[in-house]
C-alpha cells in the first residue's frame, strides 16, 4: 500500500493487508498524534488496510505556540 | 467498530471517552462539547457578536464552522505574518473558507501595515520567532476586537494547547502564568473578553472534524516553530494519553476545578504582573503611540515596530535554519 506522510511530505510502501494500529506502530507514531485518511474520509483504528490502498497519515499536532503562558492560534 | 449512538460503522474512536462515532454523530459530539463549554464558562451569550482569530489551520477553521453552526454571527481576523510560502498558503485557506461560506474575514498584513514581518522582527530584535509572532498577534487581535466593538475575542486553543501550556508552566512553577490560565479572561481596562471554546476537544478531534466537514486547512506547520518546546510537551502528554486515556482532560480540567481558584491570591515573583504586551490587566495606561493598554509609556508592540520597521527583510530559510540549530 502507498502511505503518504506529511511534514515533511513523503511516500512509503508497505505490504498489506495490515491493521491501522500495526501500521502506526511500525511508523512509531502515537494514535493521538495523527489521523489516518483514505478516499477522503477517516479510517478507524481497527480497520484493515488493503495492499492496493492509498492512505494519508496526517499529523494533528500544531506547533505554533510559544513561550510558556502565551497563546497560540490554531 | 460501531458508533456508540446509532450502531453504524464508526470512523473514529475516542479512547478517552471509551466511545466510537460515525461521521454524523462525531460532528454532533463536537458541537455539543463546544456548546457545553460556552455555557459552562459563560463565554458567549445568544446574539453576541464575536471576533475569531483565524490562522488558516484546523483549529481556527473548525472553530469558525462550529460558531456559525451554533448561531453566532462571527467575523474572522487573519494576520499576514510574512513567513514566506507558509503565510501565503495560510492566507489562501482562510480566505477560501470565508468566501465559500459568505463570511467576513478582516485582514492585517504586517509588512503592508507596519513595514515588518516575523522573520525580520526575530532577526532584528533577537527574540525567538514564536515570541515576536505571539506579541504581534495578541496586540492586533486585542486591538481589532476592541476597535470593532466585538463582544469577545475567540481563539482556537484546544485541549492539547491548554494542557501543554499548563505542563510547561507547572514544570517551571510559573505561578503568575498559572493564575491567568483560564478558558475565559474577562474584558476590562482596554482588553476584550477572551474565550477558548475548543478546550474540551483535542486537536485530533478538531482535525477529524475538519476532514468530516470537508474543511480544507493548512496541514503544513510553521517552518520557524518546528521542534519547539510546546510541541515536545504535546508529544509527552500524548505518550501519557496512549498509556492512560483521559490524562490530558484530567490534567487540565482538574487544574481548573481544583487548583485555579487556590492560585488566585497567591503572591508571585512577577511584581509587574505584565504579559508580554507590556500591559497590566489591573491598571494599564494607554500607550503613548497607539493607545492600547500598556504598563509603561510605549507598549511592547510599538517598541517592536520601532526597532523593526524598515529593516532589511530577512528570508525565512535563514531564520528557520538558525532556530533549528539552537534548539
Amino acid at each position: 500500500m502507498k502511505v503518504i506522510l506529511r511534514n515533511p511530505n513523503r511516500e512509503l510502501e508497505f505490504r498489506g493487508p495490515m491493521s491501522v494500529v500495526k501500521l502506526l506502530r511500525q511508523l512509531e507514531l502515537h494514535r493521538e498524534s495523527v489521523l489516518v485518511i483514505s478516499a477522503g474520509t477517516l479510517v478507524p483504528g481497527d480497520a484493515i488496510l488493503a495492499d492496493d490502498q492509498e492512505v494519508e497519515i496526517r499529523p494533528v499536532i500544531s506547533g505554533g505556540a510559544v513561550a510558556v503562558g502565551t497563546e497560540v492560534v490554531g | 467498530m460501531k458508533c456508540r449512538v446509532c450502531g453504524d460503522g464508526a470512523v473514529i474512536d475516542l479512547r478517552r471517552h471509551n466511545a466510537n462515532f460515525c461521521a454524523d454523530h462525531f460532528v454532533r459530539y463536537c458541537r455539543q462539547q463546544v456548546e457545553r463549554t460556552i455555557d459552562q464558562f459563560e463565554m458567549l451569550s445568544p446574539g453576541e457578536r464575536p471576533l475569531l482569530a483565524v490562522s488558516g489551520g484546523k483549529d481556527s477553521l473548525a472553530m469558525w464552522d462550529l460558531l456559525v453552526e451554533l448561531g453566532y454571527d462571527t467575523d474572522g481576523l487573519y494576520v499576514g505574518l510574512g513567513i514566506g510560502d507558509y503565510s501565503d498558503q495560510a492566507g489562501h485557506y482562510a480566505r477560501r473558507f470565508a468566501s465559500d461560506r459568505g463570511l467576513r474575514l478582516v485582514e492585517v498584513d504586517l509588512r503592508q501595515r507596519y513595514d515588518y514581518d516575523i522573520p525580520t522582527a526575530a532577526a532584528t530584535t533577537g527574540r525567538v520567532p514564536c515570541s515576536a509572532c505571539g506579541l504581534s498577534k495578541r496586540h492586533l487581535f486585542d486591538r481589532a476586537a476592541v476597535d470593532g466593538n466585538y463582544d469577545a475575542l475567540v481563539t482556537g486553543h484546544n485541549l492539547d494547547d491548554e494542557a501543554a501550556v499548563l505542563y510547561g508552566n507547572t514544570l517551571r512553577w510559573q505561578v503568575d502564568y498559572l493564575q491567568r490560565q483560564r478558558p475565559v479572561l474577562p474584558a476590562g481596562r482596554g482588553f476584550p473578553r477572551k474565550v477558548k471554546p475548543l478546550v474540551r476537544l483535542t486537536e485530533r478531534e478538531t482535525a477529524a472534524y475538519c476532514v468530516l466537514r470537508g474543511i480544507d486547512y493548512l496541514v503544513d506547520e510553521c517552518p520557524m516553530a518546528a521542534g519547539n518546546k510546546h510541541v515536545a510537551y504535546k508529544e509527552a502528554l500524548n505518550g501519557l494519553e496512549v498509556q492512560s486515556p483521559g490524562s490530558k482532560t484530567e490534567f487540565y480540567f482538574g487544574f481548573l476545578a481544583r487548583m485555579a481558584d487556590r492560585l488566585e491570591d497567591e503572591p508571585t515573583n512577577d511584581s509587574s504582573d505584565t504579559s508580554d504586551t507590556g500591559a497590566r490587566r489591573d491598571g494599564p495606561t494607554p500607550c503613548g503611540r497607539c493607545g492600547s493598554p500598556c504598563d509603561g509609556e510605549i507598549c511592547s508592540f510599538c517598541r517592536l515596530v520601532d526597532r523593526t520597521a524598515g529593516a532589511e527583510p530577512v528570508p525565512v530559510h535563514v531564520l528557520s535554519t538558525r532556530a533549528k540549530a539552537t534548539r
